[in-house]
C-alpha cells in the first residue's frame, strides 16, 4: 500500500511546499509553510496550461465517441448473431490488443506525413481509436448478452422491426453498458495520449496535458511544485470518474478474462 | 422454434454489415501498417526517400553487439518486472481477500496507478528518484545509507531496477485486482469443508486457493509479460533509455532508430523483431485460452 500510494503523497506534499524548501539537500521532511501557492503560479509559468487540459478533454472526448459509434454496432453484432469466423474473429481483435502502439507507429507516421496532418488533432485521434476497439468490443458484448434475448424475439414475433427493437428495447436496456464502456474509452485515451502526442504532434496548441507538464521543465531548474500541482490537476479528471465507477469498470474487464 | 424466430439470429448479411465499419477502421489503422511496416524493414526508407535493400537492415542488426544486448536486457528487464508484479500481485490479492476491516476502501486505493496516465505518474516518479532533493534520497542520506546525493537515474544499475520499480508500481495494480476477483470466485464450500477437516491457513491456501486460481495466474503473467514488453512511456520519460543504453529495451530502440534518428526502415526492421516476438506470446496466450475454454465447457 505504501508503495502504491507514496509517489501520490509525496505528489502532494511536493506540491503545497515552496520552491526553496524543495530545493534542500537532504530531503527535509517538514516544512512549516505549506500553501496552495503552486496551484495559483503554475498558471502563470505556464500560460498555455489552460489549453492543454482542453486539449486532453477534447482529444478523449472525441476519440470515446467515435470508439462507441464503431464499437456499438459491431459489439451488438457479436452478441446476437451466429455467423462464420466469428470465434476466430474475436480472438484477432485479443491479438490486436497486445501490438503496442510503437510497432505501428513508422508507417503511421509517414502517411500522416503524406496527408499533412501531423501536428493536428486528427494525428492523435485516428490511431487512438484503433486501440481501442478491441477491448471495446470485448466489454460491450458482454453487456449485450446480457439482456435476455427472448424481450427480442418476443417483440420480433409480434411484427416489431429491428430499428424498434434497437430504439425500445436495447438502447434503454444497455445504457449502463455504454456509459461503463464509453468512460472505458476515455480514460484509455486520456492515458495513451502521451506516445500519439510526442510523436504525431509538435504544435503547442494541440499538446494534450501530459506532454504539456514539460514545461515546467526549465533551463536552469525545474519547479517541482508547480508541476506536482499542475500533474495532479491533470490526474484528477480520471481519477474521480473512476472511484465513481471503478465497481462497474473493474467488474466488466475481469469477468471476460476470468471466466474465458 | 418458428421459422421466422431461427432467421432472427441467422442472417449472416445484417451481423456482418454492423461489424464492417469497426473491421475496416482495425484494417485500416492496424493491419495496413503491419504489412507496411515488415515492407519498410527491406528497405532504408528515411525521410529523403526509400530504396529497396533486401536484407541489409537484418544483417546489420543481428551481427551488432549492440542489438543483440538489447534483447538480452529486454527480457532480463521483463523477468525482473514481470515475477515482482506476480508476487506482489498475490500477496496483495489475499490480503484484500481476507476479511480485514477496511478491505472495501483498500480494494479502491491500489488502483490509481493503473488508471493514471503513466506519463504524469512518471513525472511524480522522476521526482522521487531526484538524486539531491528526491525523497529516496533523502531517507537513503539520513540513515547513512548513501554517504550522499545519488542520481537514481544516472547509473546503469540504478537506472535499470529504478525503471523495473517504476513499472511494477505501474502494473501491479491490474494483476491484484484480477487475481483477487478470481479468488472472490473460488467456491465457498471447498473452504468450509477443508476448515471441518480442520485445514491450517496455509493449506487452505496452497490446496485450495492456489490450484482454483492457477489458470488465472498463467493467463495474468503471459498478458502481464506481454504489456511489459511493451512498455515504452516509463522508461522514455525516465530515462529515455539511458544513461549509456542501459534501460534501452527492444521498444525503446525501435523507437529511437525510427522516430529519433527518421531511419525508417532500420527502425522497421527492429518493429518486425517485436512483432514476431509479440505473435509467439499471443500464440501462446490465445492457445492457453483456447484450452481453458474447453476445459470450462467439458465441466
Amino acid at each position: 500500500m505504501i508503495f502504491i500510494l507514496l509517489p501520490f503523497v509525496e505528489m502532494f506534499y511536493a506540491s503545497l511546499r515552496p520552491l526553496d524548501h524543495l530545493f534542500r539537500s537532504p530531503y527535509q521532511f517538514y516544512s512549516d509553510d505549506l500553501s496552495f501557492w503552486a496551484y495559483r503560479e503554475m498558471w502563470n509559468t505556464v500560460p498555455m496550461l489552460p489549453r492543454y487540459i482542453f486539449n486532453s478533454f477534447f482529444l478523449a472526448s472525441v476519440t470515446s465517441i467515435i470508439t462507441l459509434l464503431f464499437v456499438i454496432p459491431a459489439a451488438y453484432s457479436y452478441a446476437r448473431f451466429k455467423f462464420p469466423f466469428k470465434n476466430s474473429s474475436l480472438y484477432i481483435l485479443l491479438a490486436i490488443n497486445m501490438f503496442s502502439g510503437a510497432v505501428l507507429l513508422i508507417p503511421l507516421y509517414k502517411v500522416l506525413r503524406t496527408f499533412g496532418l501531423l501536428n493536428t488533432y486528427q494525428a492523435m485521434i485516428v490511431p487512438g481509436v484503433a486501440f481501442l476497439i478491441p477491448t471495446a468490443i470485448w466489454l460491450l458484448k458482454s453487456y449485450f448478452e446480457k439482456i435476455p434475448i427472448d424481450l427480442e424475439e418476443a417483440a420480433f414475433v409480434d411484427g416489431a422491426s429491428r430499428v424498434q427493437i434497437l430504439r425500445h428495447i436495447i438502447a434503454p436496456l444497455s445504457t449502463p453498458g455504454l456509459v461503463v464502456v464509453g468512460i472505458y474509452a476515455f480514460i484509455g485515451s486520456y492515458a495513451q495520449q502521451f506516445l500519439f502526442a510526442i510523436t504525431f504532434n509538435q504544435k503547442k496548441e494541440y499538446m494534450p496535458i501530459p506532454s504539456g507538464l514539460y514545461e515546467f521543465i526549465g533551463y536552469t531548474t525545474v519547479k517541482w511544485n508547480e508541476m506536482m500541482a499542475a500533474s495532479l490537476v491533470g490526474i484528477a479528471p480520471v481519477l474521480i470518474i473512476f472511484l465513481f465507477l471503478q465497481k462497474y469498470i473493474v467488474a466488466g474487464l475481469t469477468s471476460g478474462a476470468v471466466k474465458n | 422454434m418458428n421459422q421466422k424466430l431461427k432467421s432472427y439470429t441467422a442472417q449472416t448479411y445484417i451481423a456482418y454489415a454492423l461489424i464492417a465499419p469497426a473491421a475496416i477502421y482495425i484494417i485500416l489503422i492496424v493491419a495496413w501498417p503491419l504489412l507496411e511496416t515488415i515492407r519498410l524493414s527491406f528497405t532504408n526508407s528515411s525521410l529523403a526517400g526509400e530504396d529497396y535493400v533486401g536484407l541489409e537492415n537484418y544483417q546489420k542488426m543481428f551481427s551488432s553487439k549492440k542489438f543483440n544486448g538489447i534483447v538480452t536486457r529486454t527480457f532480463v528487464w521483463m523477468f525482473f518486472s514481470v515475477s515482482l508484479k506476480l508476487i506482489i500481485g498475490l500477496i496483495g490479492a489475499v490480503l484484500l481477500n481476507a476479511n480485514l476491516k477496511g478491505r472495501s476502501i483498500f480494494r479502491v486505493l491500489v488502483m490509481p496507478p493503473w488508471v493514471v496516465p503513466i506519463a504524469i505518474g512518471m513525472l511524480g516518479w522522476l521526482w522521487l528518484y531526484n538524486g539531491y532533493f528526491g525523497i529516496i534520497a533523502g531517507v537513503g542520506m539520513r540513515t547513512g545509507i548513501l554517504d550522499g546525493p545519488f542520481g537514481f537515474l544516472a547509473y546503469k544499475q540504478s537506472a535499470f531496477i529504478s525503471t523495473i520499480i517504476a513499472d511494477v508500481w505501474v502494473g501491479t495494480p491490474m494483476v491484484t485486482v484480477f487475481f483477487l476477483a478470481a479468488m472472490q470466485g473460488v467456491p465457498r464450500d471447498l473452504y468450509e469443508a477443508a476448515y471441518c477437516d480442520g485445514a491450517s491457513r496455509w493449506d487452505r491456501f496452497f490446496k485450495i486457493t492456489l490450484p482454483q486460481i492457477t489458470p488465472v495466474i498463467i493467463t495474468m503473467s503471459l498478458l502481464s509479460a506481454i504489456w511489459t514488453f511493451n512498455s515504452f512511456e516509463i522508461i522514455w520519460i525516465l530515462t529515455e533509455g539511458g544513461p549509456r543504453g542501459s534501460t534501452t529495451t527492444l521498444i525503446i530502440d525501435t523507437y529511437k532508430q525510427a522516430l529519433g534518428n527518421y531511419k525508417f526502415g532500420r527502425g522497421a526492421a527492429r518493429a518486425v523483431v517485436v512483432m514476431i516476438l509479440l505473435m509467439l506470446f499471443a500464440g501462446f496466450y490465445l492457445a492457453l485460452l483456447a484450452r481453458i475454454n474447453k476445459k470450462i465447457s467439458h465441466e
